[in-house]
């Protein structure tokens, strides 16, 4: 049994959120070059061309490239030969939310209450994902959440009969209505199969998938690539103002069902897809 | 269809705010802007309670005749830093409030996405404007921010209502005088093109 304070883990949560909303992982910065490479219409590759230059800017400074520092959204695989002391890991994580929201001069967007709206003032509580694996490691990885996408995305019980066809034409249908209120580019994350909170909870973890990395399985990986074309083709454009970069990356994760459903969330990402981890 | 957006970066207007009725009529969905001078901060909850102000007869914290929104939730400001990360914040969830306001002389609003079919024609009867800036351009539009003061709802945080004046704030035109909207024109020119450099 190999022993980890929880003070590490608030120390890392810190870190992480102030490095995930200055620093744009490499994988998605390469995406939107490749993309303004090979635009051809002139306000879409200008577009692009900003918002490379705006996440160059917060890199170089250490500024926030959003102002929507977001929902601290905290995946933890906490290996089943740890043995976690010093505290409970729920308060760790907070306690980290709260002070890298702090140090790092980060907005507090999070209300206490849905209808009454008062806000926290430190950005807790986090959403926490933890899942237990084995070994003897903890993998910690902090996804500050905007909600210009957030509130773009949406999940639909569709029948067996709906099929591929179906599923196809759900997401599309989603990332026509987000159009310029998600901040395309954006970044598809989809999950299909299990029950209506799983296919929720997929479709998020899709989004932490490195955009480099298809899916495993080669009937996903092509649908993935297949829907990324066709996405590209809607027209919307890098902020909707027309142009061949709607999407820059589709990830597909499933799981399975029951003989009756056919369970499919679409979660979006705006061109600020962030995410940092550690692994302790 | 009069205007093409298909527009290079050195068409850029330049436009002071508060806005002149002849610098918006000169204004087309499309054209790239930078606007420099006064406007003000305010976005979900600061429209709320200017809108229930207004249901109780008080007067506004300042005067809206000719003056620019802009929608935003800003970052903290680091020390040294006049103003933090600032990019817009989706404007539909303003669109309930946005036609009184405008009905009360508010001339331009910043922000990002669709709006609805009442604040276009809002914008067409009132002679407004609704211009764009780029989702996520938070660190870059911070850094046009010259001064910032909060001058009400100061409990709101993030929310609260600033005065800002701003020089060569980067923006595009999506809603005219007129009532042309970039979205449809744009995405309806790209895909023309593209059809026709398709069959070349």
């Amino acid at each position: 049994m190999r022993e980890i304070n929880v003070g590490e883990v608030t120390k890392a949560v810190r870190q992480l959120a102030m490095d995930a909303n200055y620093y744009l992982p490499e994988d998605v910065k390469g995406r939107l070059v490749e993309s303004q490479k090979k635009e051809k219409w002139i306000l879409a590759s200008d577009t692009l061309g900003r918002i490379i230059n705006n996440a160059d800017l917060a890199a170089q400074e250490q500024l926030p490239m959003c102002q929507d520092t977001g929902m601290a959204v905290v995946f933890v695989e906490l290996g089943q030969d740890v043995h976690l002391v010093g505290g409970t890991l729920e308060d760790a994580i907070n306690e980290g939310v709260r002070q890298g929201y702090a140090d790092g001069f980060l907005r507090k967007s999070v209300v206490e209450d849905p209808l009454n709206r008062i806000n926290t003032k430190d950005n807790t509580p986090a959403v926490i994902n933890l899942s237990l694996v084995p070994g003897d490691r903890l993998k910690i990885q902090v996804a500050p959440k905007g909600f210009g996408s957030e509130n773009m995305s949406q999940m639909k019980m569709l029948k067996p009969s709906d099929g591929l066809a179906g599923v196809k034409e759900f997401i599309l249908k989603v990332c026509r209505e987000a159009g310029p209120n998600a901040c395309p580019p954006i970044v598809v994350g989809v999950g299909l199969g299990g029950t209506f909170d799983k296919a929720a909870a997929l479709a998020k973890k899709a989004l932490m998938r490195p955009l480099d990395q298809p899916n495993a399985k080669p009937f996903y990986q092509d649908l993935e690539a297949e829907l990324l074309d066709e996405i590209n083709r809607l027209g919307i454009g890098p902020q909707g103002y027309g142009g061949q970069t709607t999407a820059i990356a589709v990830a597909i994760e499933y799981y399975p069902t029951h003989i009756a459903g056919l369970p499919v969330a679409v979660n979006i990402n705006c061109h600020a897809t962030r995410h940092k981890e550690i692994i302790l | 269809m009069e205007q093409h957006v298909h527009q290079k970066e050195d068409q850029v207007k330049r436009i002071l705010a508060p806005l002149t009725r002849e610098a918006i009529a000169s204004l087309r969905a499309g054209d790239i802007v930078l606007l420099s001078g006064v406007i003000y901060t305010g976005r979900d909850a600061a429209h709320k309670r200017l809108v229930e102000a207004l249901d109780r007869g008080e007067t506004l914290p300042f005067e809206l005749k000719d003056q620019v929104i802009y929608y935003v939730g800003p970052t903290p400001e680091k020390p040294g830093q006049i103003f933090g990360s600032a990019g817009p914040t989706t404007s539909y969830r303003m669109d309930a409030y946005a036609p009184r306001l405008l009905d009360l002389g508010l001339k331009g609003m910043i922000g990002k996405g669709y709006r609805s079919d009442e604040v276009t024609e809002s914008i067409k009867k009132n002679g407004a404007v609704y211009f764009g800036a780029i989702g996520g351009l938070g660190a870059i539009i911070g850094k046009s921010v010259r001064e910032a003061v909060i001058i009400a709802y100061e409990d709101l945080g993030a929310e609260a209502i600033r005065r800002l004046v701003v020089e060569d704030l980067p923006l595009t035109v999506l809603t005219d005088s007129q009532g042309n909207d970039l979205y449809k024109i744009g995405q309806a020119q790209y895909l023309e093109w593209r059809e026709s450099h398709d069959a070349e």
